[in-house]
């Protein structure tokens, strides 16, 4: 796990950083000196030449932003790309759930959606959902399978006829208990902040039974080699410096027989589309981001990650390098996201 | 030529940023002129619909202000202290002010009653925010500086930090600086006050606060630093400030 050391003044936010005066540069504490961006550099601030270093590390296309280069979230640790992951998703993770509704005018619980029911998981199902912060993902695969386990109970009373309303009283009891069936969801994420919104979530929807909070990362999880019938990372795997590794430690703990799906923005081939798509992107989000979240560059750093991502076939590629078989993927709305889906034989 | 000499030193990065990036100072971030209207429209709303929400106002501030702030500026550039003021670039902070010093001035001096108001309405000068959407360097030192006075407008207005104060003051800017943040901020305030405040705004807040608003000389011209001894009568006298009325706030 990347070593953050926090920054005085905590988390990524400009407008508790030290004097505005100061942070901006713009005024001389004592005498005049020289206008222009060089004039006077805020105090605390360091590693410019590492952001930009990290900047050339992470590679893509150089896009421009203030994010990515030297103003980005870097003080504190190396300014490594996962450090300035992390305190993005530290920023944001209160306001997660509300930025997505308005940044795909509620779109997004439609494909999380869609990723469940591909998955068609039944009672007894083990999954595993890395990078599953705020807890979408698990929370749909428990109803699902609740859902699952609730018609096969009604089809087992069904075909009991005659039974005295004793035996069926027992009947529902012992199954009543167990209406997830012995299905677990496991969800694992690198964010401490993200975890916890997750947890007061799932205490407040009511979610308890057959769901654990695992810090970790996707890089290095710390689990057993074959235990999950199912491996899920929705939104993530965009934010894993090596996704090559995440996708090794996908192999790794999955049972033979088992099933990774990926849930992820992707590429967009149409170009009338693209170039909408792109306008949306860079022109409205990281407005929604200041004005929702309060935070501009998260939001441009994240519309930034998506465009460096790799696009679908690509990401295929990838999966079946990592040993999976049967890899196929699954456009949604012409590619703007796209469900990659792989399997541990 | 520094090109060339940027080029030369190794330093490639520098020269991307000047074609690229157009970034004028650190914590400023260029947008194009569509994100700016979303910005206006975007933190106008977010600010009514959450007043607790200062760093909405300060966008709202920052996007709109595209033709007051030149015209603060070309008043500070033609008055002598303003010029010094722009030239000097001072700054209102924790780590420049010397606290103990200004506490120890006499009562009804500047110093002295602006750490009062601090001490009592327990704010502070460091909490403003840092421009972002402004896209010229001495106009975001502009408007910081708009911000770092306006706590020292409170002091000379004789005005607190609850809502019906800031109202007031927001009053006196908007006819001073021509913002059109002071100006919405002024007629979209009163919305939350009570009927009694209301009343108290409107008969003898308001009237007072356009009349001194109309009679100051530009509030930005005062080199505030350098009047720490004056006395806050003799400050308001030679601004054009006219006394405050005896109201309960």
């Amino acid at each position: 796990m990347p070593r953050c050391r926090s920054r005085p003044g905590g988390g990524g936010r400009w407008r508790r950083c030290g004097c505005a005066g100061a942070a901006a540069g713009l005024c001389s504490p004592v005498s005049p000196g020289p206008r222009g961006r060089s004039a006077v550099w805020p105090r605390g601030r360091r590693c410019t030449s590492a952001s930009r270093a990290s900047r050339r590390r992470t590679g893509g296309r150089r896009v421009r932003a203030a994010a990515a280069g030297g103003l980005g979230p870097e003080p504190s640790g190396d300014g490594s790309p996962g450090c300035r992951v992390y305190q993005v998703f530290e920023s944001v993770a209160k306001k997660y759930d509300v930025m997505n509704d308005s940044m795909t005018l509620g779109i997004h619980r439609v494909w999380k959606d869609i990723l469940v029911h591909k998955m068609n998981p039944s009672p007894g199902t083990l999954l595993l959902d890395v990078a599953g912060g705020t807890g979408d993902i698990a929370f749909r695969f428990i109803n699902y399978v609740r859902a699952v386990r609730e018609r096969q109970l009604q089809r087992k009373l069904k075909h009991h006829q005659n039974l005295s309303w004793q035996e069926i009283f027992e009947n529902y009891q012992e199954d009543k208990s167990d209406s997830l069936g012995d299905s677990q969801v496991v969800v694992c994420d690198i964010n401490r902040e993200m975890l916890k919104v997750g947890k007061q979530k799932a205490q407040h929807l009511g979610y308890s039974k057959g769901l654990s909070w695992v810090l970790g990362n996707a890089e290095e999880l710390p689990f057993d080699d074959d235990m999950f019938d199912v491996y899920t990372i929705a939104f993530g795997i965009r934010n894993v410096t090596r996704i090559d590794l995440a996708l090794e430690e996908a192999y790794r703990v999955l049972k033979p027989g088992g099933r990774f799906l990926c849930l992820e923005f992707s590429h967009v081939s149409n170009p009338l589309l693209s170039r909408l798509y792109d306008l949306y992107s860079f022109q409205v989000i990281p407005v929604l981001g200041e004005v929702i979240a309060g935070d501009w560059k998260s939001y441009q750093y994240l519309v930034e990650s998506i465009r460096r991502f790799p696009p679908q076939e690509e990401l295929k590629a990838m999966i079946e390098d990592a040993g999976f078989f049967k890899v196929d993927y699954e456009n949604l709305n012409f590619g703007i996201v796209a469900i990659h889906s792989g399997f541990k034989l | 030529m520094r090109r060339l000499l940027l080029r030369a030193v190794g330093a490639e990065e520098e020269v991307e940023e000047e074609e690229g990036w157009h970034q004028l100072y650190p914590s400023h971030i260029p947008t194009s002129p569509l994100q700016k209207a979303l910005l206006a429209a975007g933190s106008a709303v977010m600010a009514l619909y959450d007043p607790y929400r200062h760093d909405m106002v300060a966008v709202l501030g920052e996007t709109t202000g595209c033709l007051a702030l030149p015209n603060l500026r070309d008043k500070m550039k033609h008055h002598p202290e303003g010029y010094r003021i722009l030239q000097e670039r001072p700054c209102i902070r924790l780590s420049t002010l010397d606290m103990s010093r200004l506490r120890g001035l006499p009562d009804g001096s500047l110093g002295r009653e602006y750490v009062r108001f601090l001490e009592d309405n327990k704010v502070s000068p460091d909490t403003r925010m840092p421009p972002k959407f402004v896209d010229d360097e001495e106009l975001a030192y502009v408007i910081q500086r708009y911000r770092e006075v306006h706590d020292l407008m409170h002091t000379l207005l004789g005005m607190p930090t609850n809502m019906l104060g800031e109202v007031v003051v927001k009053w006196f800017e908007a006819v001073q600086t021509g913002l059109p943040m002071c100006v919405l901020g002024a007629a979209f305030g009163p919305v939350r006050l009570s009927a009694r405040k209301l009343q108290v705004l409107a008969t003898e807040l308001v009237p007072w606060a356009i009349r001194s608003g109309l009679n100051a000389s530009c509030i930005l011209n005062v080199y505030y630093e350098q009047r720490w001894e004056q006395p806050v009568e003799s400050l308001r006298e030679e601004i054009g400030i006219f006394p405050p009325p005896a109201v309960r706030m």
